[in-house]
């Protein structure tokens, strides 16, 4: 990102053979994450199938709400009936980090696009598609996060419905591998940028260090993963921001 | 109570839907803040690495294979290989170490 000077900036094209290319680079590396989520959403499969739903159910909810954490909570508030409003208040906390992940995508995507382009964007916003397509470079476009979408979501759909379907489809060796898929994305995303900039790469360091110090700390471990990002994104990147300012004619964030 | 399985999904995607369009749909210039600027350029580097780690240590069925995928990531990374490369790279090499392993 920050090594791109010459970015695209404001005047990206919208050009339709152009939007199908992005589209085309968003497929290929939407990949990685449909295999993950293939992975993940299987066990979700198995889970919802013991916690009583159909695979239909199932299916439609990974469809709908396309969050792994929030679907994996909601299992048990609807084994013991919970009410609507816990559910909704449940949902509300889990998830409340791709708020700020909205507002970082808020910035990424030029002015000028389209409105309804926000709007279909803010449904893919997960940890990958939303990792994968702020680090991507100059502005967004939004036809790549349509590709990375367009590979994710059926592959959290599909592979919710064969964990229904059959919970031993999928060895577990296999299971295990593709388990490092989303990750190991995250690392391909964030160590490029990190070359040859020592701030970024400070930031990276820093952040993994206090996320050990939370899991492992008495008191800190009870803190749950999504407040963990929360607090120290707004922690670390407040740091950063007051210390390190990004210059006014960066183009890009 | 007991409410149909559809209004608990139709209730979790509204509230999560909610989360994620009202920022991006209402913060739709470009924010002049520098402070404000700065914080959201970081924020995609701190999520990502406070999600990465230590998370991925437990993320297969061993720690050493996890620790080989991800050395083997951050390496390819680093000579900047394609994301799709990357990651392959990294679950074929947990399905090399569990071979041996198991």
């Amino acid at each position: 990102m920050k090594d791109n000077t010459n970015s695209l900036g404001s005047d990206i094209d919208l050009h339709e053979s152009s939007n199908m290319n992005f589209w085309k680079k968003g497929l290929k590396d939407g990949i990685p994450i449909g295999l993950g989520y293939i992975a993940v959403s299987f066990t979700f499969g198995i889970m919802a199938k013991n916690a009583g739903l159909t695979a239909l159910q199932a299916t439609v909810m990974s469809f709908t709400n396309l969050t792994s954490a929030g679907q994996f909570a909601s299992l048990g508030l609807i084994k013991a009936s919970a009410g609507l409003l816990e559910m909704a208040v449940t949902q509300l906390i889990i998830n409340l980090r791709y708020c700020l992940m909205s507002c970082s995508l808020s910035q990424k995507i030029n002015k000028n696009t389209a409105f309804v382009h926000r709007l279909i964007v803010a449904a893919g916003i997960t940890d990958e598609i939303f990792g994968v397509s702020v680090c991507s470079k100059g502005k967004l476009n939004p036809f790549y996060t349509y590709g990375l979408m367009s590979v994710a979501v059926p592959g959290w759909a599909f592979g919710t419905f064969l964990g229904v379907v059959s919970g031993n489809i999928l060895p577990t060796r296999l299971l295990s591998a593709l388990s490092i898929a989303l990750y190991s994305m995250f690392i391909a995303v964030i160590i490029p940028p990190a070359r040859g900039n020592k701030i970024i790469a400070g930031i990276i360091i820093i952040s993994m260090l206090l996320s050990l110090l939370f899991t492992i700390l008495p008191l800190f471990n009870h803190i749950s993963s999504g407040f963990r990002i929360i607090i120290l994104t707004i922690l670390i990147a407040g740091i950063a921001a007051i210390l390190f300012p990004i210059k006014e004619d960066s183009n890009e964030l | 109570m007991n409410y149909n399985v559809y209004l608990y999904i139709i209730v979790m995607a509204a509230v999560t839907y909610a989360i994620r369009v009202i920022p991006i749909a209402l913060i739709q210039k470009d924010i002049k803040n520098t402070t404000i600027r700065s914080f959201l350029y970081y924020v995609p580097y701190v999520t990502l690495a406070v999600m990465t780690f230590p998370a991925i240590l437990t993320a297969t069925s061993s720690t050493w294979s996890a620790l080989c995928g991800l050395i083997a990531a951050i390496v390819l990374a680093y000579y900047r290989f394609s994301l799709f490369k990357i990651s392959l790279s990294a679950c074929f090499v947990v399905f090399l170490i569990e071979l041996f392993i198991y």
